[in-house]
């Protein structure tokens, strides 16, 4: 077992894990952070995306002892310090960009990852970095309006409801 | 105009709060003390005789609780087909036993044969690698035609890899045969029905704990119908009374059929738990959710349109072969027929039809309800043959569809399906969607297209499915083994707001937000106060979950039953408040106010009399405001729609790209517009990726090829287009109290004949002379097609 210690949603945090033991495990299994949800075994789905040191990863492909001294942020970090939604949440509440939810927390942080680098992207550029992201219940279409909107463009020429 | 949150609103989704913060609760998610983990041992071999399991050296492992086998489950039940089909010469299908773990033989790729309880999940992999499993591998049995013809069989003791041989309608044979026979035209297609597989993102998982002092079970697990699994476990397979299990299905992250059903690893984390006296989780990863998750479609069909001179449509005419998989699960008879062939006239007046499917074992995942479940098979197939038919006889592929729809006037129309259609207008459907797709713009845009080296298709479909499953009389006379009514119960609190105990489940399709918006409008309050209970047996009178579009439509017309009950009572309570009698009250923005008068009690003092009865009149009113409805539908509710999409094919390589997808839809009703185009964008999304990404590919030893998503390909952001979906042409539902008809499964039973006819066009256009390309339709078959033709 090894010592890990990092910052997770800026609080300081530190356990024993494997070198075997994946960020993903740590986060859902040790910390109880089930936000974070694992949806493939191949890193193709992208439901386990967080950000470390503000770059998106997908925690199941990265051992925990990896993030040894990094900034972890995960979707329960996301909302505003006053509990509401940020942003990119809100959007994806107003523009109906979520249903089952299990796809909806990766969706989230690739989407913050997007907007931070490429605050106007277009619809292609939204569309190809969703690449490493499945969601089987939207069709996509709610997910890429409600990103457009985060970045603050114009959507209504994007069918309506 | 609607309010803010009642019938018509598009109100945002309460439950998105706690999905965007990451505080759902999925059943993986669930953990106390004393947690365990199961991990199943499968076979790695298609059809093999299992000579012996040596469970010593992974029983001495470190963490090892407990190792199970088939053969602890041999004096158990079988999970059951909850259908009864009948071949035509009268005989039953056959049933061959679905044990918890296989036992005897392994009869596909991911049977289990075995299961370790340990401490931890690592070492649980770790002893199932070391169960020694002698299995002897037999010739697998993959290709339906190869099964019925030889004598190698999925079941020895049944002799013949036929489940059934099924006929609709059969005393319609035939004068079927003799209008084909007859007619002036006949198409004929043979078409394959790709097999899918669902695909939620959440796999399946299951939680058992058992608490020996009242010896209770606890189930929690991945189901879209809790009290359908806990029916079946109690009833069939290990026999715990229904009052000692409680089964629970908290967040479920996706369903679309394929967690309709019981499966035996349900059954497996139950005996553990007791046998342990501690919780027993197991988790699928991905590679067994393809593996076992039962799939979905995988027909291969031939199917004739017969014509008069006229192009008037006379017999539809349809042989199917239907994959079951291994082993029945739990719907997988009735999704081949009865949600198929009762659909086989389509939207049309046509007077014959006739449809012979045959059922067929195989060495591969059991088959059963995806997203559609029988009513895309007989769309693909119908509306595939019709645009064949219209280029063969030279007739624009809307104008023929026209000629032969049903009249609004000819409602109720019976069809030679043996259904009753209620409502519908397909003309007024096709005008919205020439409008609303700008179908003017095509020659343009094919234009552009082919400036860019490109071809451009137009491809169009009608489709009507039924739903709201399904009135029990009916389906009990068809071989239905259960009931498909719903329940719900209303229960106002002493403080004035609501619980809601809902029997259909939800799992993406937003009812803790369209159901209040159903009660909120029906009492006049504010939708925020009523909250929906959903998914635990403890909690909800019964339900038989949701799948089928029936959601709203069954469980929707419960609430109001339960919601009308209520507001009776209450008005009771209110009238004696007022000193007046009952008959003179009227409800109205959530007050109850004599008629003529400005008397008035709030919805609110009602509540709390009712719970705080003093001066209350015992003799007439039982204390307590709280009412449930069953209620069983009287028909199926009848969705119908146009689809048409235009395609984008570069002929060099071969690539199709959907430009423009349309749906319009006629949904009856509709509760929440938001909901509703968000379930047709995810159907869409689904039909396009079975026409052009998605395929299972079994190899000739059983061994399934497309097990990951690095080999199956899912449809991603980049892959789809925006839709263009409109539901403004409603008509309402004559027979349930909304009005409403169902609108989960519409994209997925739309869109792949669309997609795929809109190829055909594509090719066409470019002087390619394809009349017919399988899905999916990858570059490959595309360029070949081309090549070929």
């Amino acid at each position: 077992m090894t010592k890990v210690t990092m910052t997770i949603n800026g609080k300081s945090v530190a356990g024993d894990v494997g070198g075997n033991t994946l960020l993903s495990s740590f986060l859902r299994d040790d910390l109880r952070l089930t936000g974070t949800h694992i949806g493939c075994d191949t890193s193709q789905c992208g439901a386990c995306v967080v950000h470390v040191n503000g770059r998106p990863v997908k925690s199941c492909t990265m051992f925990a002892a990896e993030a040894e001294g990094a900034e972890v942020s995960t979707i329960e970090g996301q909302a505003n310090a006053d509990g509401s939604l940020n942003v990119i949440q809100q959007a994806f509440q107003d523009h109906h960009g979520l249903q089952c939810g299990f796809c909806t927390p990766g969706m989230v942080m690739t989407a913050a990852a997007l907007l931070k680098e490429n605050p106007k992207p277009t619809v292609t550029e939204v569309r190809e970095h969703l690449e490493g992201n499945i969601c089987r219940c939207t069709g996509y279409h709610n997910i890429v309006k409600a990103i457009m909107a985060a970045s603050g463009q114009d959507v209504s020429a994007i069918a309506a409801e | 105009m609607p309010k803010d949150d009642g019938i018509g609103a598009a109100t945002v989704r309460r439950e998105d709060v706690r999905f965007l913060t990451g505080v759902g609760q999925y059943t993986d998610d669930i953990k106390a003390y004393g947690e365990t983990v199961a991990v199943f041992a499968r076979s790695t071999v298609a059809n093999g005789v299992i000579k012996s399991i040596d469970t010593t050296t992974a029983a001495g492992m470190p963490g090892v609780l407990a190792i199970f086998t088939g053969e602890d489950f041999a004096e158990v039940g079988g999970n059951p087909a909850g259908w009864l089909i009948n071949s035509r010469d009268g005989t039953p299908m056959h049933e061959p036993k679905r044990p918890v773990l296989a036992h005897g033989k392994v009869r596909h790729v991911g049977d289990a044969y075995a299961a370790v309880i340990a401490e931890t999940l690592e070492q649980a992999k770790n002893a199932v690698e070391a169960i020694e499993a002698d299995i002897e591998e037999l010739d697998a049995i993959v290709n339906m035609k190869d099964a019925l013809a030889g004598s190698n069989y999925v079941h020895d003791e049944i002799g013949t890899n036929q489940c059934f041989d099924w006929g609709w309608i059969e005393d319609n044979r035939d004068a079927t045969d003799a209008a084909i026979k007859g007619a002036h035209h006949v198409t004929t297609l043979e078409l394959v029905n790709n097999r899918l597989v669902p695909n939620a993102m959440e796999p399946r998982s299951s939680r058992a704990e058992y608490k020996a002092a009242g010896d209770e079970y606890v189930l929690h697990t991945t189901s879209q119908n809790p009290h359908l699994t806990r029916l079946l476990i109690s009833a069939f397979v290990l026999g715990i009374p229904e009052n000692k299990l409680t089964v629970i299905a908290p967040d479920v992250g996706g369903g679309f059929g394929s967690k309709i059903y019981h499966y035996g690893e349900e059954a497996l984390v139950l005996a553990a738990a007791k046998k342990l006296g501690r919780p027993v989780t197991w988790t699928a990863d991905r590679t067994e959710a393809f593996l076992t998750d039962a799939h979905g479609r995988d027909h291969v069909t031939k199917i004739e349109l017969a014509m008069d001179a006229e192009g008037n449509f006379l017999a539809f005419r349809t042989e199917t072969l239907a994959n079951v998989g291994a082993y029945l699960s739990n719907f997988s008879t009735a999704t081949p027929t009865f949600l198929h062939g009762t659909l086989m006239a389509g939207n049309y007046t046509v007077p014959n039809v006739y449809v012979n499917v045959k059922a067929v074992f195989t060495n591969t995942a059991p088959v059963d309800a995806y997203r559609g479940a029988g009513r895309p098979e007989a769309t693909y197939s119908l509306e595939r043959v019709i645009d064949k038919a219209a280029r063969e006889i030279g007739r624009d592929p809307i104008e023929l569809r026209r000629q032969n729809f049903i009249k609004p006037d000819q409602y109720p129309f019976a069809s030679a399906a043996g259904l009753e259609y209620d409502s519908g207008n397909y003309d007024a459907l096709m005008d919205k969607m020439e409008e609303v797709a700008d179908m003017a713009g095509f020659a343009a845009r094919r234009k552009a297209s082919e400036a860019k080296g490109l071809l451009r298709g137009f491809g169009v479909n009608a489709y009507i499915e039924a739903c709201g499953i399904a009135p029990s009389n009916l389906v009990g006379v068809l071989g239905s083994r259960v009931g498909l009514y719903d329940a719900a119960t209303v229960r106002v609190n002493a403080t004035g707001n609501l619980s809601v105990m809902v029997g259909a489940h939800s799992h993406g399709q937003g009812h803790e937000t369209a159901f209040p918006q159903v009660v909120a409008e029906m009492l006049g309050i504010d939708a925020s106060t009523i909250d929906i209970v959903h998914g635990d047996t403890s909690k909800i009178p019964f339900g038989m979950g949701t799948y089928g579009s029936r959601s709203l439509a069954v469980c929707g017309s419960a609430v109001v039953r339960a919601t009308e009950k209520v507001i009776n009572k209450a008005k009771k309570i209110a009238a004696h408040m007022l000193e007046v009698s009952d008959g003179d009250i009227e409800l109205k923005d959530g007050q109850f106010s004599v008629a003529g008068t400005d008397k008035s009690v709030s919805f609110g003092e009602v509540a709390l009399k009712a719970y705080i009865p003093h001066e209350f009149p015992l003799e007439d009113i039982e204390p307590g405001l709280e009412e449930t409805a069953f209620y069983d539908p009287a028909n199926f509710t009848y969705p119908s729609g146009a689809y048409c999409c235009e395609v984008e094919l570069d002929p060099e390589t071969g690539k199709v790209s959907v430009e423009r997808m349309t749906a319009v839809d006629d949904f009856g009703n509709v509760i929440n517009p938001m909901i509703v185009t968000g379930q047709v964008h995810g159907g869409l999304g689904q039909g396009i990726g079975q026409a052009l990404l998605e395929n299972t590919t079994y190899d000739e030893n059983g061994q399934l090829l497309s097990a990951s998503y690095m080999d199956y390909t899912m449809p991603r952001a980049d892959d789809l287009p925006f839709y263009t979906v409109d539901h403004s042409q409603g008509n309402p539902c004559t027979h349930n109290p909304l009005g409403v008809k169902g609108c989960g499964e519409a994209g997925a039973i739309g869109s792949p004949p669309t997609v795929v006819n809109a190829v055909i066009d594509a090719m066409q256009s470019g002087g390619k002379n394809v009349t017919h390309i399988d899905m999916p339709v990858t570059p490959h078959r595309v360029w070949s097609a081309m090549q070929n033709a």
